[in-house]
């Protein structure tokens, strides 16, 4: 056996949830898919004298329409959004999952516990982040709504307390002529990403781009939104040159990580290209 | 140390548990219930030996804890067919050399099974995209593919 003995809570209810939470305090972490969290213990990365497991709490999980907002619960497990009907209102959460790991993998792993791991290079946050998700967290104290561009502190780190609980997580459904992409550039598939983008494009009638979405991942310690390079495109046509532009523009004030794998250099250029790519793919699917 | 209880069914029959909390599932199959088909390779996640089906889907046993699974349906590769039989799978990894040493082979014919239960027709980009999780360190992928193709095929008859 290899983590180190932990007690094991099995609750059934949200209110349990956050009450053990806030019983033991950073002496308790919560359990998910457990596709990074049981890793990290395997390893002896960290420890914890309790885990909470979520994995029987039956709110937690499902996909819901609201008007125009998609509430996903947190344990709604990565596979049943890649293949889910009701998932495709959001085409971002389709698009990455299929990104995440391996089947096996996604079978377990939830979108919950993506965001709340806050992966530098995920795809799940950047997708958040490029649409403005709202998440929604409970604790003893109540239920209060998050907006994504306050939720990442840096790599691994967000601003949730120990008592705190990420439930769902409320995407806005987008109309019109618009189309998205999640494109990323890794080691082998399946890797976690060098460098990738989740990007949506809304086209107006005359194929001049209304609204653009451009967030990166894999450049920073969280998630980032190339907020520049998306006024930057607005009220413009989408042609190859300006996409070319936009691209490079989205990197160009960033500091990338270097690591093994590659160095800050080899992000950002590499990066600027996927920008553009997914940026091209999101406005052919915007045309048709 | 304390322990739990648990209960779930393995390959149809019904089997008891009295497990530490941190004990895997694989090592509960492993130890306990003295299945050492399941293999362990990496322990983390990454290689795919240790693929066992939970209610339905395949999972790495490594990362969940025996205690979770309890209640569960589970398909171990003991359980693909009858004793001293193969599965259509294992048969079509014995005629096109999917296997060497044969430490990967489990998780590989598990994760096949749930594939080709989800997907009976499959592309060989599908089947790539669907083996991607499970790693060999000797035999090389082409004839594990290929077994899956076979597979596919003798299944539909
Ligand atoms: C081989 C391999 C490859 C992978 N490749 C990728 C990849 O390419 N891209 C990618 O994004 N991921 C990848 N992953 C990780 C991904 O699969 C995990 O599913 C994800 O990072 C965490 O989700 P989980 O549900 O498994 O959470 P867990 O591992 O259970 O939890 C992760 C962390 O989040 C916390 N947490 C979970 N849920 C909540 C919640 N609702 N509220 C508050 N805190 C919570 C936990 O306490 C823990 O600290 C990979 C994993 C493996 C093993
Ligand atoms: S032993 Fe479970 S994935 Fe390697
Ligand atoms: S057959 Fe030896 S590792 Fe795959």
């Amino acid at each position: 056996m290899k983590p180190a003995p932990f007690e094991y809570h099995a609750p059934e209810t949200v209110p349990d949830v956050v009450g053990l939470l806030a019983e033991y305090g950073d002496e308790a972490k919560p359990l998910a898919g457990g596709q990074s969290l049981v890793p990290m213990l395997a390893l002896r990365l960290t420890r914890f004298e309790h885990l909470v497991d979520l994995n029987r709490v039956p709110a937690l999980s499902g996909v819901e329409r609201r008007d125009d907002t998609l509430v996903v619960g947190a344990m709604t497990r990565q596979a049943t959004i890649e293949r889910g009907a009701q998932a495709q209102a959001v085409p971002l959460l389709g698009l990455a999952a299929p990104l995440i790991g391996h089947v096996q993998i996604r079978n377990r792993g939830t979108l919950g516990g993506s965001v709340a791991h806050a992966d530098p290079a995920a795809e799940m946050p950047a997708v958040a982040l490029a649409l403005d998700a709202e998440l929604e967290v409970a604790s003893p104290a109540g239920t209060r709504m998050l907006a994504s561009a306050d939720f990442f502190v840096g790599n691994w780190t967000t601003v949730l307390g120990d008592d705190e609980l990420l439930t769902a997580l409320h995407f806005p459904v987008w109309s019109g002529r618009c189309g998205f992409a999640v494109d990323e550039v890794a080691r082998r598939h399946g890797d976690f990403a060098l460098t990738g983008v989740a990007c949506g494009v809304e086209l107006d009638a005359n194929d001049t781009v209304s609204r653009v979405v451009i967030a990166l991942f894999g450049m920073g310690s969280t998630p980032l939104r190339a907020r520049a390079a998306e006024e930057a495109l607005v009220g413009r046509r989408p042609d190859a040159d300006t996409l070319d532009e936009i691209g490079r523009l989205a990197v160009a004030d960033l500091d990338p990580p270097e690591d093994i794998h590659a160095s800050a250099r080899y992000r950002s250029v590499v990066g600027a290209h996927v920008v553009t790519r997914g940026l091209t793919r999101a406005v052919q699917e915007a045309r048709t | 140390m304390s322990t739990l209880p648990i209960a779930m069914t393995v390959n149809g029959e019904p089997r008891r548990g009295q497990v530490e909390a941190r004990k895997t599932l694989a090592d509960f199959l492993r130890e306990d219930c003295v299945l050492t088909g399941t293999h362990l390779g990496c322990e983390h996640g990454v290689c795919g030996a240790c693929t066992v089906i939970v209610d339905g889907a395949a999972v790495r046993s490594c990362l969940m804890f025996a205690v979770q699974a309890d209640g569960a349906d589970l398909t171990t590769v003991e359980g693909l067919a009858e004793p001293g039989q193969l599965s259509p799978v294992q048969e079509a990894f014995r005629e096109e050399h999917g296997l060497q040493c044969g430490f990967c082979t489990p998780g590989f014919v598990v994760s096949v099974h749930a594939f080709l239960a989800q997907n009976p027709t499959p592309s060989r980009d599908e089947i790539r995209d669907a083996l991607a999780g499970n790693l060999c360190r000797c035999t090389g992928y082409q004839g594990i593919i290929r077994a899956v193709e076979r597979a596919a095929a003798s299944m539909a008859g």
